[in-house]
């Protein structure tokens, strides 16, 4: 009559050695970073590069704090900031739209997909000289661009939510004598919510990609234009402080798209998406 | 009956651009829009007929596509070698894999200035350029695919006793092989957009994109159209081909 009660048997406590492995474990990803950074340092220090080829660490710290305590980097950040909100809002909600009238519809589909998909064809990039001409060098050549960025991924995402419905669940509809709108509102939305999310993720982190390479060609103030006016007078600082920025900016956009995302899937069911390249 | 349907949703396809084509001409041959950038589809047909007799444009195609086959293939090789050291070296993958995964968060145009100042505005700084937007997704999805091999297989190979070496060519490199082909198809697709791109900030020398530019310089629209027409030409047959290739391949490989 062995007793069955379970034991909760601590575990045992880490030896020395394993607690300074586990620091050491820790420690690794920095250690590169690190390395770089004291080369790069010493580097500028021992005047083994010019200033102008790589400004001091110090030299870009200085510069970052002078932005910022200025406000010049508000100013810009914010710029760039608005730009990429309007110009996702747009083509974002033109993506939903295109992408709803295809998924429903099939003869929606068949007059506006193929046209759709040859024009996608055409980069950004590709399209900034045509615009450009059009409308000129001010803020709709940007919202032009960021929207027609962000409007891919949503419309293809969009299109494939829609379509995606699980049959059972539009059996079940059927069987309930679903009106097509029902059917609309009650199952095909509710089921397609996680890839319409993670469409608008990929469709806003393409729109800030975009952001950065359009101001870098043809922008008077934001983030990228101040990287191609430090470029231009050869200051090397502004153009490494910048680009900090815009890593930092893009890295915490990022961060909060992904939480957003997790809450979304949680609440809705997750669904497995393919973490594609972005 | 059903015959017919596809053939109906085929045609359907070509209604828009019809339209939107015939609107077009229209709208040119009876002046509506007083701008001097409308130019009429037969214009923009006989730039580029102009342009593809006089070899203008093969020479700037020709200039750009080599540019972006160099940088492919830098950015792939050494893609395929990093990668590989990642996904297969986990002390490797901790020091170096957050670091690059910091840079990659970076976008990459942003540090087009920079590269331009370390390696000027030619075709050295543009080779350099490709060959990183190529190398990312070779990285990435290279280690990715090392590391998912799944559990079972390698189970298997030491059941056998392979060894580290055995292993991972016959075992970790088959398995990863789709997720491999997709960072190459992706290398090819970034480099031929950072291709132009490049050719935009760092402005010398020949290529597609400065033929859009000097168009859109000279507000000559058919030369623009034109351009974007080239553009997606190409990086839908690259797609195509990257598309039949990868369908030949999983066939070979028996997936």
């Amino acid at each position: 009559m062995a007793s069955t009660l379970s034991y909760r048997v601590a575990a045992p406590a880490a030896s020395g050695r394993q607690r300074l492995q586990g620091m050491a474990r820790g420690a690794e990803p920095f250690l590169l970073p690190i390395a770089l950074f004291a080369l790069w340092a010493v580097g500028a220090a021992q005047g083994w590069i010019s200033a102008q080829v790589l400004p001091s660490p110090q030299f870009v710290w200085e510069t970052l704090s002078d932005l910022a305590t200025s406000g010049d980097l508000w100013l810009h950040a914010q710029a760039s900031l608005q730009r990429v909100l309007v110009g996702f809002v747009v083509g974002s909600a033109l993506g939903l739209l295109l992408g709803a009238a295809m998924g429903l519809s099939k003869t929606a589909e068949d007059y506006l997909l193929p046209t759709f998909n040859a024009l996608v064809q055409i980069p950004v990039l590709g399209w900034l000289p045509f615009v450009l001409l059009l409308v000129g060098i001010g803020e709709p050549l940007k919202y032009i661009l960021i929207a027609k960025a962000a409007l891919v991924p949503v419309t293809l995402g969009t299109l494939q939510g829609f379509r995606q419905t699980p049959a059972t669940l539009l059996e079940v509809g059927n069987v309930y004598g679903y009106s097509r709108r029902q059917q609309v509102l009650e199952i095909v939305v509710p089921t397609a919510m996680p890839t319409l999310f993670t469409a608008l993720r990929l469709g806003f982190t393409k729109a800030w990609l975009s952001l950065v390479v359009v101001e870098l060609v043809a922008s008077s103030e934001g983030l990228g234009y101040l990287i191609v006016y430090g470029r231009q007078l050869f200051q090397l600082d502004l153009v490494m402080a910048a680009v900090i920025v815009v890593g930092a900016l893009g890295y915490a956009i990022d961060r909060l798209l992904d939480w957003a995302e997790a809450r979304v899937a949680a609440r809705h069911g997750a669904r497995p998406t393919p973490k594609g390249l972005l | 009956m059903r015959r017919n349907q596809a053939f109906t949703r085929r045609w359907r396809g070509l209604a828009v651009p019809f339209a939107a084509i015939v609107l077009w001409a229209l709208v040119a041959r009876l002046d509506l829009v007083n701008s001097a950038l409308l130019v009429s589809p037969a214009k923009v047909l006989d730039t580029g007929r102009e342009l593809l007799s006089s070899g203008v444009l093969w020479l700037n195609l020709r200039a750009s596509l080599a540019r972006e086959l160099t940088g492919f293939v830098i950015g792939t090789g050494s893609g395929l070698v990093l990668g590989g050291l990642l996904g297969l070296w986990p002390r490797f993958n901790r020091i170096v894999g957050p670091s690059f995964n910091t840079f990659k968060q970076i976008s990459l145009f942003a540090w087009i200035p920079l590269i331009s100042v370390w390696f000027g505005l030619g075709d050295v700084a543009k080779v350099v350029f490709l060959s990183l937007a190529a190398l990312v997704p070779v990285v990435v999805n290279t280690a990715d695919g090392m590391r998912s091999t799944p559990a079972t297989l390698l189970e298997v190979a030491r059941v056998y006793g392979y060894t580290r070496a055995k292993t991972i060519w016959h075992v970790v490199l088959p398995s990863a092989a789709p997720a491999i082909f997709t960072g190459v198809y992706l290398a090819l697709v970034y480099s031929w957009l950072a291709t132009i791109g490049a050719e935009y900030l760092l402005v010398s020398g020949r290529g597609v994109g400065n033929l859009l530019i000097e168009g859109s310089e000279h507000f000559r629209m058919d030369l623009v159209l034109f351009g974007m027409v080239a553009i997606g030409l190409v990086g839908w047959l690259m797609n195509a081909s990257a598309r039949t290739l990868e369908r030949a391949l999983a066939r070979r490989l028996g997936r």
